[in-house]
């Protein structure tokens, strides 16, 4: 078993940083190499939103991210923003989307879920076991696996 | 790879050529480029996103939000994109059925009329 962990400050020129140590480490993992472009995908999608997050409540805590391959490649990234965890918002009908009645952040928390949903099979969200934040957790499966 | 903006002008239609990384830091780069055309008088615009490397939520709101404010001056909006990864992003989101997609500039340059933003279809 390989862990990597990761913490960065909320701030959006991280997330790219913790987008390629994600790939790196999945591949490293035994990942196919068909699957990376969407690892590469989610990783940033809930990291934006956790850096989102934090800004949006004044969170200055890092965000963490933890990969493992203990079965198959996981990706837990936790936020520490005081909000009830869920995946938040149904997705938005199609004849929505460009609604000027939603809001910028309203469609891209939208369509960022929409993503991770769409790209990652093994998707779960919920509560910090301890204190306050989200678990956004993700596999994938691995050759090993 | 950085984001990188080039634009360009072919048949009336404004074409903005993005190349390499579009995310949650690179976006405002983008939103600022496309309001600057349009606030500056741009009525028919294409984005080429055949450089684009990666494209997030954030990228996606950009080109949402650039629909949106083409769309009460009558203007036109269409993408290129031909490289199937995007298509998927776009696929899952249900993107596609919001905005003109087309495999080349020339496609879309002759979907919208291929004279200037007047005679293509409204964003």
């Amino acid at each position: 078993m390989a862990t990597v962990r990761l913490a960065f400050s909320p701030a959006p020129v991280h997330v790219r940083t913790a987008r390629l140590v994600g790939v790196a480490v999945a591949r490293r993992a035994g990942v196919a190499e068909e699957l990376l472009d969407e690892v590469r995908l989610a990783i940033g999608e809930a990291c934006a939103r956790a850096v989102a997050l934090h800004r949006q409540y004044g969170v200055f805590a890092p965000v963490q991210v933890e990969m493992s391959d203990e079965s198959s490649y996981t990706v837990r990234v936790i936020d520490r923003a005081p909000i009830e965890a869920g995946l938040g918002i149904p997705s938005i009908p199609p004849d929505e989307l460009a609604n000027e009645s939603l809001s910028d952040d309203e469609l891209t928390t939208g369509v960022g879920f929409a993503l991770l949903a769409g790209f990652v099979d093994d998707l779960q969200v919920r509560p910090v076991e301890e204190g306050v934040g989200t678990e956004v957790r993700m596999a994938w499966p691995t050759h090993a696996a | 790879m950085e984001l990188q903006l080039a634009t360009r002008t072919v048949a009336g239609h404004t074409v903005l050529e993005v190349g390499g990384e579009v995310d949650v830091y690179t976006a405002p780069r983008l939103r600022e480029r496309l309001v600057e055309l349009i606030d500056g008088g741009v009525r028919g615009v294409i984005v080429d996103l055949g450089g684009v490397e990666f494209l997030d939520s954030t990228g996606l709101g950009v080109l949402v939000g650039a629909l949106k404010r083409l769309r009460p001056v009558g203007g036109t909006f269409g993408l290129v994109c031909a490289k199937e990864p995007l298509l998927k992003i776009f696929r899952i989101t249900a993107l596609d059925q919001v905005f003109p997609i087309y495999p080349s500039v020339d496609a879309a340059v002759q979907a919208a009329g291929g004279a200037g933003a007047d005679s293509g279809p409204t964003a």
